[in-house]
């Protein structure tokens, strides 16, 4: 699609694990266009961190990323070390469910934010440290200019996640990535900086992809889902597609295990049965055949196409092609 | 439900009494300064909670970070020495002649959130089941045996399991094994803190359900503590509501969801993600972080972030007053004598 | 990532094995295959293996010397590491050398590690004033630097095997008791063992089951790290004459008594210094391995 800030082709990411190796992304496609906010859906192990962490190249030497990505139409995949320190922060930042991740114990958080700015965009200190105020209003932290001062620790675990998203935004990025951000949360925090990340993309006009397992949380913020499960977008399509017509048996799963308010006391609820795949010997066809209710034998026979059941909405069930 | 109540031998007071009953349990930590040690201040963890647990009831504790429901549950356990109240077992006063805190808890056990830290990763699944057993003089054979029966009862074949070390095994299967252990010594009460909350939603139905099961099967009742209002409502026959070491409101869950009495609870209800794409929340309940339980605001602890805030509640701290059945609410709305121009 | 690898109900899994892969097993394995800690530990084996067997090699008489043959050099026909400064063999005194040098190595870590983890383990178990008094008896030592706490307790005892061994372990108690009771404070912490004491069990019961078997481990892999260290140490007061007596060969007092041949003959007056750097580095190799192959938890 033309105009797509974000444009990954046929992903695929290998972890060298003992002798073996272990293919925790498999052939991804994502496209975003600018100021859209894509949830990628899964479990842990089905490959959505990978899937984020190839984005901004920050995946161990140990790893090997296959396949195309283009951010901004660049090839990240082909940056050098020096383009790539410009990448990040500058095209694309992050945010992470430890905001410990971003923030350095010793440093106040004010001249971290100055710090970053000037690094990407050789401002003076003035100016920089007036982005960071301007920044703390904008993520609504209470008194900005004395929080401006404050360590990492001294500020409530919302409150860092607010700075977090702060620095993230210092240099006006175009894509978001977030990595579970709000899990670590209560949920009424949670909520808070889930409706502010919406109110940020639309006025920066931000393309957002938002690592999630909880399937709540993607329905609050993403236009579009995708739903990871053994390293393979199983389903994607319009958050509202997803949710109300689900395809694949495995979102249908995952929809149905979270019960509902009709159901009784001591009512079982409709789990899936079996655990996630083994990925250094994942099962043939397809990898959710083992757990799934209406196997038929020639699921295993292959890995299943992606089937489009309406315009923007996909899944990889064999049993969508008849 | 009721058909094995009478059954368990070891119920003294009958069906009627309460399991469990908790009177003004108090916990504070810190505050003692010593000759080195600078003073700091104290944390009201738990600052005087009463309530009960019926036999065979789950009563299902929530709350957000800091309310004092772990806390809560540690005091029962006998793992932290309350600095007041009083705990009853099944009318029994808890560290009482009558009541021994090892005797005690034979009959209490408790699940831990972390499935992996609190498995001992130098011994296998079945030494960790049969641990309980041995220490209260069963013989290594039958320890043994009924550590076999336990995890073919939580659905983990013994013939593949039994031998494996904690990092061999998934999650979800370390949980099975965790409930195993509880359930070794054969607990009436099992707590079960955040039990399932690191655990994969596909992975977390199967496991609630293996919970639902085993306490058909053993007679059991629960006290479920998680910060996930989801899970709660269909587990819990009542909920408790905890907010900064206080009860803010307690009653029959469905009654909780459908009718809550106190603001905090409806906007903790609110702040659950809509599973409606169409109806997307479009404002937050309520803002900013929970407070921390060091100088608690004053008169009700929710005043300072409650949209219903009046001149009352900033002087007068609510008692829980009880709304009509099982549904009590320490909050001045709901008590039409308060002086609230809203009650 | 741990809940990758799974051996789910229904995923197609060959018969498992009954009995998990424990926890030594599994270092044993992880340390088979770390090619710098087995070359270590053959060094290590060689030097201990020719010091036992050191009579069945058909060496030259370790106390014999001969004045016309003093200070050869290294590959003189029948002496192939020279002789030294009273004409002995030097490889016959290197290999008989390691036999001291390793006892003294070795017994004060060994008798340290008895006494200083059952001191940090139950200080730290039993917690409150009583670890509080223990470490601060231990932070005491810890004022002064073990060379110097090494040479004056030897001192004060009197210069001999026993007396040397007897100082350094009393230098080593203190350092394995901190990290003992570091590691048990960490341990008895841990919800398994807080769930353990709710199943009922006592004390003793807690740390034979719960608290040893994750312990000793890191304890000893420090121990191990300490050798080096003891065999520097053991040398060095022989070398001032507090440790080993002349004529019995030891490294640190071969390396003193050649000190007069540094400039005639230096490379063996050097060999001695050479044995010490090659068993005390292999013992640090080695002991980092350990520590490598014991990291791995999931």
């Amino acid at each position: 699609m033309s105009g797509a800030i974000v444009e990954v082709n046929d992903l695929t990411v290998d972890f060298r694990a003992g002798r073996g190796t272990i293919r925790a992304v498999c052939g991804v496609d994502l496209s975003l266009q600018p100021g859209e906010t894509v949830a990628l859906l899964g479990e842990s192990g089905s490959g959505k961190s990978v899937t984020l962490r190839a984005m901004m190249r920050l995946l161990p030497k140990s790893s090997r990323i296959g396949g195309r990505v283009r951010v901004d139409d660049r090839d990240v995949l082909a940056l050098s070390a020096a383009e790539l320190t410009a990448y990040r922060g500058r095209t694309v930042s992050m945010i992470f469910q430890d905001p410990g991740l971003a923030f350095d114990p010793v440093y106040r958080v004010g001249d971290q934010i100055a710090e970053t700015v000037i690094r990407h965009e050789g401002c003076s200190r003035a100016a920089a440290r007036q982005r960071g105020l301007e920044l703390f209003e904008r993520v609504r932290i209470p008194s900005p200019g004395r929080r401006l001062d404050n360590f990492p620790h001294e500020m409530s675990g919302g409150m860092r996640q607010r700075a977090m998203i702060a620095l993230a935004l210092a240099c006006r990025p175009k894509v978001l990535l977030a990595d579970e951000p709000t899990t670590a949360l209560d949920a009424t925090v949670q909520i808070q900086v889930l409706l502010l990340l919406r109110e940020l993309q639309r006025e920066f006009g931000l393309a957002i992809v938002f690592v999630t397992h909880d399937i709540g949380v993607a329905v609050e913020i993403a236009d579009r889902i995708a739903v990871m499960y053994a390293g393979r977008i199983v389903e994607s399509g319009s958050c509202a597609a997803v949710i109300n017509t689900a395809s694949h048996p495995y979102t249908k799963g995952l929809l149905a295990s979270r019960g509902h308010a009709r159901m009784g006391k001591n009512d079982r609820l409709k789990a899936i049965p079996g655990s996630p795949p083994d990925l250094s010997a994942p099962p043939p066809g397809c990898a959710f055949g083992p757990r799934c209710e209406s196997f038929v034998e020639s699921c295993a026979d292959q890995v299943p196409p992606s089937v489009a059941i309406e315009v923007g909405h996909e899944a990889r069930c064999i049993r969508l092609l008849a | 439900m009721s058909e094995t109540i009478a059954l368990d031998p070891r119920d003294r007071g009958g069906a009627g009494t309460r399991l469990l009953d908790v009177h003004g349990l108090v916990k504070h930590f810190g505050g003692k300064g010593g000759v080195l040690t600078k003073k700091n201040d104290v944390v009201r963890a738990v600052d005087g909670v009463d309530f009960f647990i019926a036999k065979n009831e789950t009563i299902g504790i929530v709350g957000e970070s800091g309310c004092g429901k772990s806390t809560t549950a540690r005091l029962v356990m006998q793992i932290i020495q309350p600095d007041a109240g009083e705990i009853l077992f099944d009318g029994e006063e808890v560290g009482s002649p009558a009541l021994d805190v090892r005797s005690f808890r034979r009959q209490a056990q408790m699940v831990f959130q972390d499935s992996y830290a609190s498995l001992n990763p130098r011994l296998t699944v079945e030494d960790t089941v049969a641990f309980g057993p041995r220490v209260h003089g069963a013989s290594a054979k039958a320890a043994m045996t009924s550590a076999h029966d336990l995890l073919h009862r939580v659905g983990l074949e013994p013939r593949r399991f039994a031998g494996r070390y904690p990092h061999e095994i998934s999650g979800g299967q370390r949980q099975r094994v965790n409930i195993a252990r509880a359930l070794s010594l054969q607990p009436r009460l099992l707590i079960l803190d955040e039990a399932v909350s690191a655990l994969d939603k596909s992975v977390e139905a199967q496991v609630l359900n293996l919970l639902l099961d085993l306490k058909r099967d053993f007679g059991l009742t629960y006290m479920f503590i998680t910060h996930d209002l989801h899970v709660v409502r269909f587990m819990s026959d009542r909920i408790m509501v905890m907010y900064l070491g206080k009860v803010a409101e307690v009653g029959p869950s469905d009654r909780i969801f459908d009718t809550p009495g106190h603001p905090y609870t409806a906007a903790l209800l609110a702040s659950m993600p809509s599973m409606d794409p169409a109806r997307r929340t479009e404002e937050a309940p309520l803002s900013g972080d929970p407070p921390n339980p060091i100088n608690p605001p004053s008169g009700c602890r929710f005043h300072p972030r409650c949209k219903m805030v009046a001149a009352v509640c900033s002087v007068v701290e609510p008692a829980l007053f009880n709304a009509g059945g099982d549904h009590f609410v320490a909050c001045h709305l709901a008590n039409p004598a308060s002086g609230h121009p809203g009650a | 990532m741990a809940d990758t690898i799974t051996f789910g109900k229904v995923t197609a899994v060959p018969i498992a094995p009954v009995r998990g892969k424990g926890y030594w097993a599994s270092v044993i394995t992880r340390l088979v295959h770390d090619p710098v800690a087995m070359a270590a530990l053959a060094v290590i084996l060689t030097i201990v293996l020719a010091a036992i067997f050191a009579p069945y090699l058909g060496l030259a008489d370790p106390y014999r010397g001969s004045i016309l043959r003093r200070l050869r050099p290294i590959g003189f026909t029948g002496y192939p590491f020279g002789s030294d400064e009273l004409g002995r063999d030097m490889l016959t005194r290197l290999i008989y050398g390691g036999r001291l040098s390793l006892v003294m190595g070795v017994t004060p870590v060994l008798l340290a590690f008895f006494v200083g983890s059952t001191t940090g383990i139950v200080a730290a178990y039993i917690g409150g004033w009583v670890n509080m008094v223990v470490m601060r008896v231990i932070d005491v030592f810890f004022a002064f630097p073990s060379v110097l706490l090494a040479i004056a307790l030897s001192g004060a005892l009197g210069a001999g095997i026993v007396n040397s061994i007897v100082s350094l372990t009393i230098v080593f108690i203190p350092q394995i008791a901190r990290i003992a009771e570091a590691v048990t404070t960490q341990t008895r912490n841990r919800d398994f063992v807080e769930a353990a004491r709710i199943s009922g069990a006592g004390t003793l019961t807690i740390i034979r089951v719960h608290v040893l078997g994750n312990v000793l481990g890191p304890i000893f892999v420090y121990a191990t790290s300490l050798i080096s260290v003891s065999m520097i140490l053991s040398s060095g007061l022989s070398f001032l004459g507090l440790g080993v007596k002349p004529p019995d060969p030891e490294w640190g007092l071969m390396l003193n008594t050649l000190r007069t041949a540094i400039y005639s003959q230096p490379l063996v007056a050097a060999l001695p210094g050479a044995m010490i750097f090659m068993t005390s580095i292999s013992f640090n190799l080695f002991s980092d391995g350990l520590r490598t192959a014991m990291e791995v938890r999931q």
